[in-house]
């Protein structure tokens, strides 16, 4: 029997749902064109004004907004408010190009813990949970939502922020922690450091963790969920949007609620702008509905995903997304094939290889070819030829399943791809060069 | 009745053998017999020295991915059609070769390296015939 944190939301007809996003949406398009100058000219510019919008049926009539827009109005030019009336800011890490800078009302701020309270409260939790917050705490958005929405729940919360590990263990073993909330890679840590400790999933008390901020694997999930004894749930937001808490898993666990009274998503074609029906695969564009301070109409997230509103057996009815496939911008097409690196590497992981690897697109003969190196590891190494070509080949089959393209592999000794600290480079498209 | 083999994992560029030979080398690591496979991508570099665990230990801290593997050493003599009658011995016993390569020194004398899926087996039908064949200490 599942637990809602707002049921009258979460399990309300698709009507009910419209009819909230139609009445919402009006609002929030008149309050974006009498405060935000830079989104007024862009409707301006368009020809559309806030009275051609009546419903979400006319919401494809707005223009898009872009990261390029976000950095473009660093960091005042998108403010819906005053600033007087803000008491928030949370930014991203700046890695791919300027930052950008979210502002938040007390209002935004109690929306955005109630969305992440949906999310653990799906996740099982109650107020007699201990939620251990493992996100680091600051400007990111990870720490402070799920903090929030921690107390929203009224769940005895840790404010771990990320890090020190030992002491993160030493809480949760002491204090009892039942819910655990940090990125998946840091969960996959700590189930690790339990491991070299000695401590048994069954000496500590956590039920459940909620990992997003990052993209991880079913492989990643099953193998958390073993090390840390738990279900594992996943959890989606951007700092655009105001943080974690836009989607989250139920106990299904195929895919994300989003929370669609307060994001009303889209999924578009990236290439050409045009809407798609339910259940196409493209990029996911989101307009928030009741934000004050950093209102976002048509923000194209550059997330490749699916939407469905497939009956879930949780019993809400929001619709869900499916974990972001990657993203538009890493998008590759190969022999007319839409082809994500994390599809690839989501083969090499399943495969047993290791997350490093390069991928070089170049064109041969008027035909595109599409090579992977990927880096050996130890235990599939063996002293005849006929063995190790033949994990080449079994790589390139398994590869090939996934896309649909004969893949030529190479297995390269380990430590030869270039890591990076930041964003590693993966893709290399020679095909540009040529052109 | 075998001698450990290391097989080392080289990426088939130019300059890659040339780098783990002179890594062995600096590691005083003494060949006596090595056998280069590849394909257009890699090769594998088997290799038969003295202290085989010190050697493997020394290429995997130095970044290398190795294996080490049993195989089979026959003695063989300077004559014409000796390899032939080990090669015929073994194929009238069933067992197939997977690869194979010389092995030469002043004090141990000449024996062939076979890599076969039986050692014992292999090992009985040439002692079956009269072909010796050695352990690890009888070539150093």
């Amino acid at each position: 029997m599942s637990n809602y944190y707002q049921p009258e939301i979460e399990t309300a007809s698709p009507e009910q749902i419209r009819a909230i996003q139609n009445e919402k949406l009006v609002k929030q398009v008149k309050h974006v064109y009498e405060n935000v100058k830079y989104y007024r000219d862009l409707m301006d510019e368009k020809g559309v004004t806030p009275d051609d919008i009546k419903s979400i049926d006319d919401l494809h009539k707005l223009p898009f907004l872009t990261k390029a827009d976000l950095r473009d109005a660093y960091p005042y030019g998108l403010l819906g408010t005053d600033l007087k009336n803000c008491v928030r800011i949370q930014s991203t890490s700046g890695t791919t190009g300027r930052r950008v800078v979210a502002f938040y009302t007390q209002g935004d701020v109690d929306l955005w813990e109630e969305c992440c309270a949906r999310a653990i409260v799906a996740a099982g939790g109650t107020n007699e949970d201990v939620c251990q917050v493992a996100y680091g705490y600051g400007l990111f958005t990870g720490g402070p939502g799920l903090n929030g929405g921690s107390h929203k729940v009224g769940c005895l919360t840790l404010p771990m922020s990320s890090g020190n590990t030992e002491r993160q263990i030493q809480f949760m073993q002491d204090l009892h922690a039942t819910i655990l909330c940090c990125t998946p890679s840091y969960a996959a840590y700590i189930g690790e450091t339990l491991k070299e400790m000695g401590i048994s999933p069954d000496d500590i008390d956590l039920k459940a963790g909620i990992f997003g901020a990052e993209p991880w694997t079913e492989e990643m999930r099953r193998d958390i969920e073993k090390s840390l004894g738990i279900k594992a749930y996943d959890i989606y937001g951007l700092t655009e949007t105001s943080g974690p808490g836009v989607s989250f898993e139920c106990e299904e666990q195929t895919g994300m609620h989003i929370n669609e009274d307060h994001f009303l998503a889209e999924i578009i074609d990236p290439e050409t702008g045009e809407v798609l029906p339910e259940g196409s695969k493209g990029e996911l564009v989101f307009t928030s509905l009741d934000k004050e301070a950093f209102p976002l109409l048509r923000y194209r997230t550059r997330d490749i995903c699916v939407l469905s509103r497939k009956k879930c057996s949780c019993g809400r009815t929001l619709i869900k997304m499916c974990k972001p496939m990657g993203r538009s911008d890493d998008m590759l097409i190969i022999r007319g094939v839409n082809v994500f690196p994390s599809q690839i590497e989501t083969v090499l992981l399943k495969e047993g290889y290791s997350a490093n690897y390069l991928i070089e697109v170049d064109r041969a003969h008027n035909t595109d070819t599409l090579d992977v190196s990927v880096e050996l590891s130890p235990e599939q190494f063996s002293d005849t030829v006929k063995d190790v070509a033949a994990k080449e080949k079994d790589l390139a089959a398994a590869i090939k399943t996934m896309l649909g393209i004969n893949p030529k592999v190479h297995l390269v000794a380990p430590k030869t791809i270039t890591r990076s600290e930041g964003k590693a480079v993966r893709v290399i498209d020679k095909r540009k060069l040529h052109d | 009745m075998s001698v450990k083999q290391i097989s080392v994992f080289i990426e088939n560029k130019k300059g890659k053998l040339a780098q783990a030979t002179r890594f062995i080398a600096d590691h005083q690591i003494n060949l006596k017999a090595l056998s280069i496979a590849d394909t257009q991508d890699f090769g594998i570099l088997r290799i038969i020295c003295d202290d085989p665990e010190n050697a493997e230990k020394a290429l995997q801290d130095g970044g290398y991915i190795t294996t080490v593997t049993d195989v089979l050493a026959a003695a063989i003599s300077d004559t014409p059609g000796s390899l032939a009658s080990i090669l015929e011995v073994l194929s009238e016993a069933d067992i197939a070769v997977e690869y194979t390569y010389a092995f030469n020194s002043s004090n141990a004398g000449a024996y062939m390296i076979f890599r076969v899926d039986d050692n014992q087996l292999a090992a009985a039908a040439l002692a079956g015939a009269g072909i010796k064949t050695a352990n690890q200490e009888d070539l150093f």
